[in-house]
């Protein structure tokens, strides 16, 4: 029982790490390293608990209705700071590092300061959406209740988004810019266009990541300080999933599971040494060792197809062709 | 009856700042014919040809396509007059594959279906007689495959012009072989075909008519029937120009550098250096003279210590105890343990001589940083070597800490030139030192290269323009495709002669030459 339970979990949690690993996926597939992906889950998480709070505030209880604003308002929120991302790198040829972690510490910024206002006294009106989110039929103690509506969201997007990368003529121009802007200039593919859409997509499907969390996983008022950390693995699980988002599914399980490892590995296996508090920092480092691990195995197989976009991280000049 | 024209430039004149690429050219291309296009290294084909294919668009003239005039502003927009440019450098994406490299950024037939366009695709290659697997990727094919796909790639979006920049560069005899088969059916089938090339042999092999071009200009278009190597060669070099570079007679010559059988092939396994030897002199300026590609950059980088060789020896010849080092294998940093001194001014400048982002002194210090037993580098002496440079070479820039980047090409060069001389080298190699320098820049340098040469050191000149080489170099040696083709004497050379070594087909010329090696054997054993 303890074994579903920490598979549900796993599940649950891995789901935020979906939403950010495939909206990165997306934004990498076009040559761009996104490093605003943690600010940007948190900006997700706060406007979307924004528009939650304004309508519980005006009475409204229709459960559908509030997970579809809180949806389309996380995905906006943090669609926008995709758009700033994609003015500073795209546009400007700002070096996409700097940007990224500047957009991090702002998102960050934003959302802490948006979320500590939405308390009336001890009162925390977004909570009350939480139910909506809940599986219809888990009561609060099942093992069901972490598995809510944006965790099948989540599985559809990624599946999605495998489906238009590898399956369309867009992903397969898109796949282009990111591996050969010059070749898909050349060709006649918008390679500036392309790299907006996916970066503002991408962002966009990130933040739903924080709302995720925020709402459906954790369902506490101080999840929302956790999102940023969430946000760095979700990087790390894009190079896991070696830019597939449907391998990321799977990668996303993997990493749920290790990183709440250290509250049931030690109920599960009763070894002295795992009953130490100390081996639980331990053990939620595991997430980072497995990439490292995953990197150096697939440097080591050299496959071409398994090797980042190659033209992840440089800016494109069109007078260069 | 008229013969139909497929394409017509008339007056077309492009220039970058102040340089003529091309100047009033009038060309014309019929309706199924191939038509070759010479001319030397910057004599504007590439950039003609690129303004057909979109890639830049005229300063004057007009280019009619079937008879109607064309504004053609972008790749797009000449793949809609129905012309297809493959271009020298691939535009392929590595990691997909062919067919998914031919479909690229095509708007047309809404469903995207592989094994639709792996069916296609297959159509073409069978009409025209490729070869190729259309699902094949492209990292794993060989280079004459990825310009399978490529001139595929633009019969696939239907077009009737095709313009192929120098496809035989990287290919082997029977792959230039079979490509001109593939041409020939493909002009048969009614396609009008210009192929950018510099190699006499082929031009005479595969095409109906040649139109030349010297120096951007449109000297003449013949047809390939009515003309020989010697009419073509001498359209291409032009006649001779008088530079009156001061050139004096070398002094106290003696062997520096014996490069003897070296041997050398790049990633692809195509021979880049085949065995190549001659000697470089004291108080000599050797020249060498070649089609841009032909082994040279290759050639000073294994005397450099930058390129792996697979045979031969390098000997140095110590002016200092005397004694002979071999300098092949070693790192750039044991040459110059050795005492060995090479000055090396890459024909990148700014990506291999230089940091753009770092001012005259720094780079300077890139010299010099390990120079003294300080733990601090010492800033002071390449401040003053930086003033000095400034002030001896005339460097035109705001002080000694600004950075390189922000200097113009003459006097980046001058800073580079500089910063080698100031060494004090014993060998001095320079490769197209004076590329895209104007002509007072250019002389400061030859003067530098002559005054080094007085000094006693050995100067290897790698130059575009012959003229330069004849009124330079005192020897001359001429590259084709990785082999030595000549050894002339600057003062006695000719244009017609060196222009015909830098050309002539190697692979055919092959027996000629041990013939001749031979003949000069037997004189010597003599």
């Amino acid at each position: 029982m303890i074994i579903l339970e920490y598979l549900l979990s796993a599940i649950a949690l891995g789901m935020t790490f979906l939403y950010g690993s495939t909206g990165e996926i997306i934004t990498e597939k076009t040559g761009h390293l996104n490093l605003g992906i943690p600010g940007i889950m948190c900006v997700g998480a706060a406007s979307g608990c924004l528009a939650l709070h304004h309508m519980i505030m005006a009475n409204i209880t229709n459960g559908f209705l509030l997970v579809l604003v809180g949806i389309i308002a996380a995905f906006i929120g943090s669609a926008l700071m995709g758009l700033i991302y994609s003015f500073l790198a795209v546009t400007l040829h700002a070096n996409q590092n700097v940007t990224g972690l500047a957009l991090t510490t702002f998102g960050v910024g934003v959302m802490k300061f948006i979320i500590f206002g939405l308390r009336v006294g001890n009162d925390v009106p977004y909570l009350k959406a939480l139910n909506a989110f809940r599986f219809p039929f888990a009561s609060q103690d099942n093992a069901l209740k972490y598995c809510g509506v944006m965790v099948f969201l989540a599985i559809i997007i990624a599946l999605l988004t495998s489906w238009v990368l590898f399956g369309t003529k867009v992903g397969l121009n898109l796949r282009a810019v990111g591996e050969n802007p010059a070749t898909a200039d050349a060709v006649g593919i918008n390679v500036t266009a392309y790299k907006y859409f996916a970066t503002c997509i991408g962002s966009g499907i990130a933040g739903l990541g924080g709302l995720c969390y925020v709402m459906d996983y954790a369902g506490s008022q101080e999840a929302y300080l956790s999102v940023e950390a969430l946000g760095w693995l979700a990087i790390a699980l894009v190079i896991f999933a070696l830019w597939r988002p449907h391998i990321s599914i799977f990668g996303s399980v993997v990493f749920g599971a290790l990183f709440i490892a250290g509250a049931f590995i030690p109920t599960i296996i009763p070894l002295p040494f795992l009953q130490k508090m100390q081996t639980v920092p331990l053990l939620k480092m595991l997430p980072y060792v497995v990439t490292i691990i995953v990197l150096i195995v697939t440097s080591i197989r050299d496959k071409k197809e398994n090797q980042p976009p190659a033209a992840l991280g440089l800016p494109y000049f069109r007078e260069e062709r | 009856m008229k013969t139909q024209l497929a394409l017509e430039l008339h007056k077309v004149t492009k220039t970058f700042g102040s340089v003529v690429a091309n100047k009033d050219v009038d060309l014309s291309l019929r309706k199924g014919e191939i038509l070759a296009l010479l001319g030397e290294n910057g004599s504007g084909k590439t950039t003609l040809m690129n303004m057909i294919a979109g890639i830049y668009y005229p300063d004057e003239g007009e280019i009619r396509v079937n008879g109607e005039v064309a504004h053609i502003r972008s790749p797009k927009d000449a793949f809609e007059y129905g012309i297809g440019m493959i271009h020298q450098h691939f535009k392929l994406v590595d990691v997909f594959s062919a067919s998914e490299n031919i479909i690229l950024g095509m708007k047309d037939s809404g469903r995207y279906k592989l094994s639709e366009v792996h069916k296609k695709v297959s159509e073409i290659t069978e009409l025209y007689g490729f070869h190729l697997d259309p699902k094949k990727k492209i990292h794993e094919m060989a280079v004459s495959e990825k310009q399978t796909v490529e001139i595929i790639k633009v019969l696939y979006r239907g077009a009737d012009i095709l313009i192929l920049d120098e496809p035989t560069a990287v290919l082997a005899p029977q792959e230039t072989e079979r490509l001109f088969s593939v041409l020939r059916r493909m002009r048969d089938s009614g396609k009008s075909i210009i192929i950018i090339t510099h190699k006499m042999n082929e031009v005479l092999s595969i095409s109906d008519r040649v139109a030349v071009l010297r120096k951007g200009e449109h000297i003449a278009t013949v047809n390939t029937a009515e003309t020989n190597e010697g009419e073509l060669t001498e359209m291409m070099i032009g006649k001779k120009v008088t530079l009156n570079i001061k050139r004096s007679d070398p002094q106290n010559v003696c062997d520096r550098l014996c490069v003897s059988n070296i041997n050398s092939t790049n990633a692809d396994g195509v021979k880049v250096l085949d065995n190549i030897s001659f000697t470089a002199r004291a108080g000599e300026i050797l020249g060498i003279a070649g089609i841009a590609g032909s082994g040279q950059r290759e050639l000073l980088e294994s005397i450099a210590g930058l390129h792996h060789l697979d045979s031969g020896e390098i000997v140095y010849h110590d002016p200092k105890n005397g004694k002979e080092e071999n300098l092949r294998d070693k790192n750039p940093l044991q040459i110059r343990d050795l005492g060995v001194r090479l000055s090396f001014v890459p024909e990148d400048r700014l990506g291999m001589g230089l940091v753009g982002n770092m001012d005259i002194t720094d780079n300077m210090m890139l010299r010099s940083y390990g120079k003294g037993h300080s733990a601090f580098v010492d800033r002071k002496k390449p401040r003053d070597l930086a003033k000095r440079i400034i002030e001896d070479l005339e460097v035109v820039t705001p002080g000694v800490d600004t950075p390189v980047r922000r200097l113009s090409g003459g006097n980046v060069q001058k800073v580079l030139v500089g910063r080698e001389i100031s060494t004090a080298p014993t060998v001095l190699m320079a490769a197209y030192p004076v590329r895209g320098l104007d002509i007072n820049s250019s002389y400061t340098i030859y003067n530098l290269l002559n005054k080094q040469k007085e000094n006693g050191v050995s100067v290897i000149f790698v130059g575009e323009d012959l003229d330069v080489l004849i009124e330079l170099c005192d020897r001359i040696i001429v590259m084709n495709s990785g082999k030595i083709t000549g050894e002339v004497d600057g003062r006695l050379a000719k244009r017609e002669e060196i222009g015909i070594m830098m050309t002539k087909d190697t692979s055919v010329s092959e027996d000629k030459n041990t013939e001749i090696n031979k003949d000069t054997e037997e004189k010597d054993s003599e």
